[in-house]
Formats: C-alpha cells, sequence, structure tokens
C-alpha cells in the first residue's frame, strides 16, 4: 500500500478525528475485495496504492468497475519492477488503463486534495457509478510536504451530501450482486460502462464547476486544464507533476517571444477527445510527454492523441517523448529543448530522454 | 433429524448443480440456521456458477461474488460496513466456497480474515478439487485421487499428497474451527448455531460430494459421505476455545477400502496404496483420539 497516506489516515482515526472504520488487510487484492465489499454494503469506500499494489489490485480493478462501486482510491504513481524501483512514472497506471476505472492526474497536493473530493462526487453521480483512481505521482507529490488549504467540514458537506447508493446488501431488501453473466447478459452489461463513461465527462466537468462556485478552486475544466495556450503555436501536452516544470520553461520561453503553452491532460479515462481538439485546434506542434511506454507500441498518451486527431482535417504534428522512467529526472532543460524540437522540426518523431 | 431444522427455505429451488451435489444442501441448511438476516459473500465456484445465472438466482438473502480468492476480503468489508451502519448485531455474516477457493487460492485472504477476527462464518463446502473448473487438484485431493490434473498413468497413480491440514491451520488463528459432513444436517446446523453466536472468526467445513468428479451414481452421494464417517476418512470434529472435540465416533470402524471402491475416482488403486491411506486415515483418527483424551488447549 502507498504508505504516507494510510499512516495519516490512521493518526486521524486513533486520534479520534475521523469517524471511519479502518481494515488493515494482509494484500493490496484484499485492500480493494475489502473496499468492494464495503462499498457494496452501502457505505463510503476509499484505498490507497502504488506500483506493484496497484498490479496486484489488478483483476479486482475490473471487478470492482464491472459491478459498478464508485470507490475512490489514490494511486502514487511509481514504476512497476523489473528492475525493482520505488520511483515515480506512470507505468502503474497507465497499465491499469483498461480495468474500467476514471483515471484523474493531479499536478500539486493541492490539486489532489480538491480532486479527491470531487472524485466521490464523480463516482457516486447514479448516472456514472464507476469507480476514480486519483493519480499523484509518487514522491513528487506522495513524500513531500506542500501547504494545503483544507477546506472545513461544512464546505464539504455541502459539496458531498451523504452517499446514496442505488442498490446495496441489504437483510430488508434481498439483491444477488455480481452473478454469472452468460453471452446474452455479459455484452450488454459492457456497453453500459462504456455509456456510463461518456456520462463522467460532464459529471467531472460539472463536479470541477461545482467545486469552484462552492470551494472556490478548480483546474480547467475538470478535463483538460490549459496554461497560456489561447495563441499558443507549440504545445506541451503531460500529466501530472510534469506540467508544473512545462509553466517554468513555458514562462521563460514567452519572455523570449516564443508562442509555447501548455494542455494539461487531466483525465486520461474518460479520454476527452473533444475538448483536446478543441484546446489544440491552434497548434502547429505538439509535445506530448509520456511517463509510461506501452512495450511494442508507443507511449500511451501519445498514442491517443495521434487517435483523437487522425480523423481531424486540421491537425498538429505530434511528437512523442518518453521521459523520466523509473524516476530519471525530467529538466526544465529536457522540456525547453523538447520545445525547440517541435519548433523546428516538421515530421513526428519518437524520442525517449535517457 | 432433518425434520428438526426451520422450514423455512431461503435457497430457492431451480438452480443448475448437477444432481447428487452436495453444495445445495450446505447452502440449505445454511440458510435455514442463518435466516433472513444473513448476508452471503461467495467466492467464484459452481455454487456460484449454478445458482446466479443472470437474471435468476437462487438467493433470498443479500449475496455478493466478486472473485475467486477474495471473498474473505470482501466479507472483511462487509462486515466494517455493517458496523458502521449499526446493522452488525442483528446480521449473520457467511463465506460460502469450495476448497480450491478456500485451502489454496484464497487461503491468503482467509489467513487474513481470520487474524483480525472478523465476525463471520466461512462455509467451505469440500469436494476435494476445482471442480468448477473441470475436476483438479487441489489441497484438499486426496492422495491417489484421479483428478484431470494428476491422471492415474502409468508411472505416477494420481496425487502424490495427502490433505492439507486445513482445520488445524485455522484454528491455530483463533477461530471456532469445525468439520462437518452433508449426510449429517442436524450436526452442521448445530455448528453454524455456534459460529453465529460466536463473537469472532469462525470455519466449518463440510464434506460434499461431487458425482462429476467423484464419479459415483448420483443417487450414492449420502451413502458416500456416511462412508467417510464411518471408515474415519472424514471425521467430525470442532475446536472451541482451543479445545478439540470430536462430535461423534463411529462404533466400529469400516476398512476404508469400502469407502474407495465406491468412487470412480479410487478405481485404479493397487493394495498397497489402499494400505497406505488406511494407515494415514488410522494415525490422523488415533491423533484426533489422543487431542481430545488429553483436553489439551492445543491454540
Amino acid at each position: 500500500m502507498e504508505t504516507h497516506i494510510p499512516e495519516r489516515i490512521s493518526e486521524f482515526v486513533n486520534n479520534g478525528e475521523f469517524d471511519c472504520e479502518m481494515i488493515y488487510v494482509e494484500s493490496e487484492h484484499s485492500a480493494i475485495s475489502a473496499a468492494l465489499g464495503a462499498s457494496a454494503t452501502g457505505v463510503r469506500s476509499y484505498t490507497a496504492t502504488a506500483s506493484q499494489g496497484l498490479a496486484l489490485m489488478h483483476e479486482i480493478l475490473h471487478v470492482v468497475s464491472g459491478m459498478r462501486l464508485p470507490v475512490v482510491m489514490n494511486v502514487a504513481n511509481r514504476a512497476l519492477s523489473a528492475p525493482i524501483n520505488i520511483w515515480n512514472d506512470h507505468q502503474d497506471s497507465m497499465s491499469a488503463r483498461d480495468t474500467g476505472w476514471i483515471q484523474l492526474y493531479v499536478e500539486s497536493a493541492q490539486e489532489a486534495l480538491d480532486t479527491t473530493i470531487m472524485a466521490f462526487r464523480i463516482a457516486e453521480d447514479h448516472k456514472v457509478m464507476l469507480p476514480v483512481m486519483v493519480c499523484l505521482d509518487g514522491f513528487t507529490l506522495s513524500h513531500v510536504y506542500e501547504p494545503v488549504d483544507i477546506p472545513d467540514q461544512k464546505s464539504v458537506d455541502h459539496f458531498l451530501p451523504r452517499f446514496a447508493p442505488i442498490f446495496k446488501l441489504d437483510t430488508k431488501k434481498p439483491v444477488t450482486m455480481g452473478p454469472i453473466g452468460y453471452p446474452d447478459s455479459f455484452m450488454d452489461f459492457k456497453k453500459q460502462q462504456q455509456d456510463a463513461f461518456a456520462e463522467a465527462l460532464q459529471a467531472i466537468k460539472k463536479a470541477n464547476a461545482e467545486f469552484r462556485s462552492e470551494l472556490g478552486r478548480s483546474y480547467g475544466d475538470g478535463l483538460v486544464e490549459p496554461y497560456l495556450l489561447e495563441d499558443a503555436k507549440y504545445v506541451f501536452v503531460g500529466l501530472g507533476t510534469i506540467c508544473g516544470t512545462a509553466r517554468v520553461v513555458i514562462d521563460r520561453m514567452r519572455n523570449e517571444g516564443k508562442k509555447v503553452g501548455m494542455m494539461k491532460l487531466k483525465s486520461f479515462r474518460p479520454f476527452p477527445e473533444d475538448a483536446i481538439i478543441a484546446a489544440l485546434k491552434k497548434a502547429d506542434a505538439v509535445a506530448v510527454f509520456d511517463k509510461a511506454v506501452s512495450f511494442g507500441q508507443k507511449g500511451p498518451v501519445f498514442s491517443e492523441m495521434e487517435s483523437a486527431f487522425c480523423n481531424q482535417a486540421r491537425k498538429p504534428v505530434i511528437h512523442s517523448f518518453i521521459a523520466g522512467l523509473g524516476g530519471r529526472d525530467i529538466t526544465l532543460g529536457h522540456i525547453e529543448d523538447a520545445f525547440k524540437k517541435i519548433i523546428k522540426e516538421r515530421q513526428p518523431s519518437v524520442e525517449w530522454l535517457l | 433429524m432433518i425434520n428438526a431444522l426451520p422450514e423455512r427455505e431461503l435457497f430457492a429451488p431451480g438452480h443448475s448443480a448437477c444432481a447428487g451435489c452436495g453444495a445445495p444442501i450446505v447452502a440449505r441448511i445454511v440458510l435455514k440456521i442463518g435466516g433472513p438476516e444473513t448476508i452471503v459473500c461467495n467466492a467464484t465456484g459452481c455454487m456460484e456458477v449454478f445458482t446466479t445465472p443472470h437474471p435468476r438466482t437462487s438467493w433470498k438473502v443479500p449475496w455478493i461474488h466478486a472473485a475467486f480468492e477474495n471473498a474473505a476480503a470482501v466479507a472483511s468489508g462487509v462486515d466494517r460496513a455493517l458496523k458502521k451502519l449499526g446493522t452488525r448485531d442483528r446480521t449473520n455474516l457467511v463465506i460460502l466456497g469450495g476448497d480450491g477457493g478456500t485451502f489454496d487460492i484464497g487461503f491468503g485472504a482467509l489467513s487474513g480474515m481470520l487474524e483480525r477476527g472478523h465476525k463471520a462464518t466461512y462455509v467451505c463446502y469440500d469436494n476435494e478439487a476445482y471442480m468448477n473448473t473441470g475436476i483438479q487438484r487441489s489441497g484438499a485431493t486426496p492422495k491417489y485421487a484421479n483428478t484431470t490434473t494428476t491422471p492415474a498413468g502409468r508411472s505416477v497413480h494420481g496425487k502424490t499428497e495427502f490433505t492439507k491440514q486445513l482445520p488445524f491451520i485455522v484454528a491455530a488463528h483463533g477461530a471456532y474451527t469445525a468439520t462437518a459432513n452433508v449426510a449429517f444436517p442436524q450436526d452442521l446446523a448445530d455448528k453454524l448455531k455456534k459460529s453465529f453466536a460466536f463473537n469472532g472468526p469462525s470455519y466449518i467445513q463440510v464434506f460434499s460430494p461431487c458425482p462429476t468428479g467423484w464419479r459415483h451414481p448420483t443417487d450414492q452421494s449420502i451413502e458416500i459421505a456416511k462412508l467417510a464417517f464411518k471408515t474415519n476418512v472424514y471425521p467430525l470434529y470442532e475446536i472451541e476455545n482451543g479445545i478439540l472435540k470430536i462430535n461423534r465416533k463411529p462404533t466400529q470402524a469400516t476398512p476404508i477400502e469400502e469407502y474407495l471402491m465406491r468412487q470412480g475416482r479410487f478405481k485404479h488403486l493397487t493394495k498397497e496404496e489402499i494400505a497406505d491411506l488406511q494407515q494415514h486415515v488410522n494415525a490422523d483418527w488415533e491423533r484426533l483420539l489422543k487431542l481430545e483424551e488429553s483436553g489439551l488447549r492445543i491454540f
């Protein structure tokens, strides 16, 4: 399990500051299974994990989403073995992208907190009923300290009313959950899951907008967050904390008169294709930074960016940068060099920042 | 004796278990004793498949299935959620799994649930192999049994290992532990009652014939289950507060051959192999008698 989050929650619980049942399970497989059981019984359920722990959960991630249980989980993104490595990249959650979970990536500790609160609203929306993974960069966010504004209980309670499940394990109204689906029904369940992701696009935007009006903060439209994008010809695309580094580079290059900007991808699942196409309508070239690889293919975000634009009449030249695997540093220089490359080169390229 | 069980049926007929299957007998008795205030967490296996072909169900109580190896972990979440909702005290929480899901693949989750002390009754219907996936050997499969992964071949004669002694491993966690047998419904009912009254984890392992996997006529399941008792192949005992008690003893043990020769899975056994099994059964039985006689708190 991701260590710092449950450690702090345990302190809150044991000091009587947080009215919650903690289950100290023997494995991540059982952690997600216990969260599944608790959610099905009708209580709000949460867990946190990272790296190998998420990989160990993999089987049950599919079951939670298939059973339409709105579990929320923080993933402190870290590399997957082998070689064993404890540092940050996105290989863990990218390898879980097809498990039917909503995936939201965050840039700061504040955004991690705010997005986790929003995640319950999104997950529990009766039109959605999907689990949400809030992905925050391991170490860069999970093991550093930065000031965070914690909204007061009353405001959060107003934003996030009591959990109202559609079905639950209740002896007064028995239901059968998790039956066998034969070929005559299985595919219909899967189509409903896919349709729920279309609803999730709206629910994410709505949660983000209402968070802004009630609690005063928001992150783009909840799906993508632009930075100096209005007139940008050359655009950085990334997920998570790397976007903070990109902001510094963009500020510097803007001072030099370069038309550079950023599109931070916050929602990876659902993949907000329309929002991305709209955000990049004026871009000439895009540098996509992936902290993961689909081995034998390309960077997962890059592939999906290509896919989003493949039928567009006007499309930017999309370049791929594989960077930061297993905690390798991504410096200001790397991002500046990437901008220089996409300004100069007219053909799409793939580069590993080794 | 079965007439002494509650009449109310919460396990509906019309399911698709094979004729002669022991598992639905287990489910039926569990719900007769558990009553309507019962929640069932089911591991993947025959029981889950034959009772819930969507949109039909045999369960008149809340029932959940998630995966093969995690029923005990799912139940851990249900237990704590009930506590949070304030309905824990009036609810009987049952976990149902086959021997594959219990002895082997679900062993870690079972141990975790027991160690954390969740108030739940784990009922393992033990048909001594992975029957749902096609009769593969499990940790509960007896030595020499012919399964699809331990075929009686020319050089290897069925399974080469004895059964894992799971009840003792479970009892070492401090759980109320018992064995039972579908041929003795009242004994199973008594043990279920004890487990529901126990303020902690319980484990009941029920001998449950599988005509399809064991290859015996479907009308002989109960007969064979009785023979498992009479031969001391499957003794009926419980470990309560760490003290072992044998609940019922055959007046005179029947030779094991009578039990073995009724089942296709043992048809290939040589005289030496039968003698090996007989010796093992005798040694286990002697050990149980001594443990009981000692009155020692073993765990």
